[in-house]
């Protein structure tokens, strides 16, 4: 299968810096999760292939790491911190609030494909509790009312 | 780790002082100085994976418990191996495995030897505080032979690894985490995979079961019995676990619990499952004698009686020349030696010969009066280098590719792989290069100096491309060149102690030209591969027109004319020629034990439709059936004897089925001997002397071993009463066949003992026609194989068409 030319100079420079192979496995499913959405069957027997390993090795790895998927999600994932600090500052009524606006539950995907959902353990943003991350950015300080908008705007961007 | 020896290092445990080479883990110390530490995921020559935290010990000045597993040892180390901190310790984690390990002992297939359960009493942690629902997960099947049972699973990773590893399958996985991590197979919910069940024998609980074995029985409930392996010539130790049934002993499981065999840790699905041809409903049971043209149930009296009258009438009239015989690659040593003795002596004939799928005359010719060069089977682990010439061991083999793996992977040797076909060794190999079909011997002509022999090597157009990413030199893509071949030639002629393995496509004259190259190297030895269980001691054992026992030619039979009182000196026929003489109306007389001509090599069954045909066989094969006679056989699980592997290790086989109504090829042989009018005692040396001791004045107490019969045993002086006794056969095996004189002892003890060709007679060359490699694959076993419901529906499993060779080989 083809990637882009961007993620096959990462792959390329990535192999020089581990003693074997396989060391660039967690990278690289995270590289080819951002640029194909998910980790599709084909991406895993391709990298399989690259890294001598067996699809299922691939796999295990896979199944592991919660950041890494082998379903499709949503354009923008929101991921909605529960654990403690945000908790204690309201993330619960925060989750419950996405829940309802998007119609789904936890690791679910809205039907027009544009938000997936999902509670997920510390993201490292305790001081500006509660706090989400959409994709690779952050938002913080949260509220029902502020995270309203900022689905809005990811939904403008979206459908623009 | 192992690899680093820098002296002893001594340590303190449990107050005693335990000295061991440094490096050595905690865990093995303390095992050589007979103190258990208990453990789950630790498994000797795998991988460390400090799973289990079962291993905890406390070591002196370290803060916390630490698993002995994982911990080297240390110069001045004191380790508490048991004190209440580390019971109370060991209690938690049985306490925590049992957590979702279902409690129902008495239901699980592992109850009775489930290394949790012996734990759990050891600890007594049988009580939980946890008081949460076990989580229940439906138990799987894999494949025909592999179940697996989620909840039971205690995730020590024994099984990935081995798999891995060990096997170089890679068919097993772990994913999720944490509490929700599983055991996972390569197909999402089945196995693709060699079916070995190396992963059911070394699973520690009932997680993974046999389906071969699972439910029948209770371990308790069956006699052990360590044999020898009956499929391929590798010879490993199986032990089989039988139980009374109706129609005698049945065999219930295979395994190696007893891993003192050659193989260690290993068996291959043949070893494991490939048992139970013994039960298969078509397997003969009372003597057939064709009667209006129709085999019928006979008795013994009558078959033996009518046999007996036949052969010597043939005898008398035609002489001995006019009967052939064909003997087994799957019978004992004293099978194979009383049969061509048998017909030798009895019959007067050199007229003997079997299924041959390598050239060993040859190679005793090239080897004989050379210092020892043959490598046991043990070797093969230990080598610092190996050569593979030809076959593909991981099929074929299964022993000797886990042998050459494991060597490779834990003691880092070279392994060079030479063949026609990307075999899956090469992922092993140091150098890997693929040759043109055929072109083997040249090779072997090249190694030994002919550099003639590179233009086939390294030219032919039409031969299929070597596998470029290991070729020989991993720069050249493409054929290697004169110059990579005589680097390689050059590298090898540079490996001390090189062990070089190689298959039926070397033979004749290609041999002696191997063994020049071996010779020139400094403890270098080779292995040569043969295909079937016994196929070398078929050898060993002169079943040949030409040769004697030990490869003394008939021409020249020196001791074995004394012995025998007279031995025929002119050569015998080959098989296809008893065909052809049997065509011609010559041959009277054809006498098959535990070989199938007919079906293996295509001979027109109408061939003998003039000679008086005589089969031993299990089944009714394609030979059985055109037989005047049948006598119902029993195969190498129901008889003792002893058995050479291909290498020449000489192993001790022991009787653990038993089928009603079948007799051992030997007692079959002595009996026809006898019907004909020979007095057996010349054929059999039976109760010669007779300083007859019943035992009864030595006054053995209950339960004590009879030291003076073990004594008498391990001299090969205890009394041979019958003339069925295998054991008296073997005594003139040892006597005069070379290389045979091993411990006796030694072998009753179930080990392997080398045998050498060094002292063999001259050998000689063979036609290479002759010699009919057997084809068969890992789910495959000639005749065996062919009765064998678990074989059979493995191969259904993985949607093979059946092999066109699948009629019938021995």
């Amino acid at each position: 299968m083809k990637f882009s030319d961007q993620f096959e100079s990462r792959f390329a420079e990535m192999l020089t810096h581990y003693p074997t192979k396989r060391s660039v496995l967690v990278p690289t499913l995270l590289f080819a999760q951002d640029e194909v959405g998910f980790l599709s069957d084909e991406v895993i027997h391709e990298l399989a292939g690259r890294l001598d390993l067996t699809d299922l090795e691939v796999r295990n790895v896979i199944s592991y790491y919660s950041m890494l998927t082998t379903k499709p999600r949503g354009k923008y994932n929101v991921q909605v911190c529960t654990n403690i600090a945000c908790m204690l500052r309201g993330s619960d009524e925060l989750f419950e609030h996405c829940k309802e606006r998007l119609g789904i539950g936890h690791k679910g995907t809205t039907p027009d494909g544009l938000f997936s959902l999902e509670e997920v353990e510390c993201i490292g943003a305790c001081s500006w509790a509660p706090a989400a991350q959409v994709n690779y950015d952050f938002h913080e300080n949260l509220t029902p009312e502020k995270m309203d908008k900022v689905l809005d705007e990811y939904k403008k961007k979206g459908t623009q | 780790m192992y690899l680093i020896f820098m002296g002893d290092v001594t340590l303190t445990v449990d107050g005693k002082k335990v000295t061991a080479p440094a490096g050595t883990l905690l865990i093995e110390a303390c095992k050589s100085a007979g103190i258990e530490v208990p453990s789950f995921c630790y498994y000797p020559n795998l991988s460390l994976q400090g799973a289990c935290r079962m291993c905890l010990v406390k070591i002196e000045k370290m803060p916390k418990l630490q698993t002995a597993c994982t911990t080297v040892i240390s110069e001045g180390m004191i380790v508490t191996t048991d004190n209440d901190e580390v019971r109370q310790a060991r209690k938690s984690m049985v306490e925590l495995l049992l957590g979702n390990h279902p409690l129902d002992c008495p239901v699980c297939d592992a109850g009775g030897e489930c290394e949790l359960q012996d734990m759990t009493f050891s600890y007594g942690a049988a009580e939980s505080k946890y008081i949460d629902a076990k989580n229940h997960k439906e138990e799987q099947q894999w494949s025909p032979v592999v179940y697996f049972d989620r909840p039971r699973c205690i995730l020590c990773y024994r099984c990935v690894r081995v798999c891995g590893e060990g096997m170089d399958v890679w068919a097993l996985g772990v994913q999720n985490r944490g509490v929700n991590s599983i055991i996972a197979p390569n197909q999402e919910d089945h196995l693709d995979c060699e079916e070995c069940g190396m992963c059911i024998d070394i699973c520690p609980v009932g997680a993974l079961t046999s389906g071969a074995y699972r439910y029948k029985t209770r371990p308790w409930e069956m006699k052990h019995v360590g044999t020898t392996c009956t499929h391929c010539a590798d010879g490993c130790k199986t032990t089989l676990g039988v139980r009374r049934c109706d129609t005698g002993m049945e065999i219930v499981r295979g395994d190696n619990r007893d891993k003192s065999g050659i193989n260690g840790d290993f068996l291959c699905i043949k070893g494991r499952y490939a048992f139970d041809f013994a039960h298969h409903a078509e397997r003969l049971t009372q003597p057939l004698i064709r009667k209006d043209g129709q085999l019928t149930p006979a008795t013994w009296e009558e078959a033996f009686e009518l046999i007996g009258k036949r052969f010597a009438e043939v005898r008398e009239k035609h002489g001995g020349q006019a009967i052939g015989v064909v003997g087994s690659t799957r019978a004992t040593n004293e099978e194979d030696y009383l049969l061509q003795k048998f017909a030798r002596v009895v019959l007067g004939s050199n007229n003997i010969d079997h299924h041959r799928t390598a050239d060993f005359p040859a190679l005793a010719a090239a080897l004989s009066g050379k210092p020892e060069m043959t490598a046991s089977m043990r070797d093969v682990f230990n080598a610092p280098a190996m050569l593979l010439i030809g076959n593909n061991p991981t099929e074929q083999h299964p022993l000797l590719a886990w042998q050459i793996r494991n060597n490779v992977r834990l003691h880092r040797a070279r392994l060079y792989v030479v063949n026609s076909q990307p075999i899956k060794l090469r992922r092993q190999a140091a150098s890997s290069t693929q040759i043109p079909a055929g072109s083997e011997g040249k090779l072997a002509a090249f190694l030994a100096g002919d550099d003639s022999a590179l233009d086939v090597l390294v030219g032919a157009g039409d031969s299929p491309a070597p596998d470029p990413s290991t070729s020989l030199s991993a720069g050249s893509r493409g054929c290697p060149s004169p110059h990579d071949w005589i680097a390689l030639r050059e590298k090898l002629r540079g490996e001390a102690n090189l062990v070089i393995i190689f298959g039926s496509e070397i033979c004749g004259n290609n041999i002696p030209s191997l063994v020049k190259f071996a010779s020139a190297i400094p403890g270098a030895k080779v292995i040569c591969l043969a295909d079937y269980a016994n196929s070398r001691g078929a050898a060993d054992m002169g079943l040949y027109p030409d040769l004697l026992p030990g490869y003394h030619r008939v021409t020249d039979a020196g001791k074995f004319r004394e012995e025998w009182g007279g031995v025929p000196e002119v050569r015998g026929l080959t098989l296809p020629e008893m065909v052809e003489s049997a065509k011609a109306g010559d041959l009277k007389g054809f006498y098959v034990v535990g070989a199938n001509p007919i079906g293996r090599f295509g001979v027109d069954p109408y061939a003998f439709s003039h000679s008086f045909v005589v089969v031993q066989d299990m089944f009714l094969t394609e030979t059985a059936v055109m037989a005047d006679v049948v006598l119902p056989a029993a195969n190498a699980y129901e008889k003792s004897g002893t058995f050479t592997n291909t290498c020449g290790d000489l192993q001790l086989v022991k009787k653990a089925g038993e089928v009603t109504g079948s007799k051992s090829d030997f007692e079959m042989i002595v009996r026809i001997a006898d019907a004909m009018g020979f007095d057996v005692r010349k054929l059999v040396p039976f109760g010669r002397t007779m300083h007859f001791d019943t035992g009864q004045s030595r006054g053995v107490q209950s339960g004590e071993a009879d030291r003076h019969a073990v004594w008498l045993q391990a001299q090969g002086l205890e009394p041979k009463m019958s003339p069925f006794d295998p054991m008296a056969i073997l005594d003139e095996i040892q006597r005069l066949v070379p290389g045979y004189d091993v411990s006796r002892i030694n072998l009753l003890a179930g080990n392997d003992q080398h045998t050498t060709l060094a002292g063999s007679g001259p050998g000689a060359l063979q036609n290479a026609e002759l010699i009919v490699p057997a084809q068969d694959d890992l789910f495959s076993s000639g005749t065996l194989g062919r009765y064998s419901r678990t074989l059979n529906s493995v191969i259904e499993n993985h949607h093979k068409e059946p092999a066109e060779t699948d009629v019938a080989a021995d």
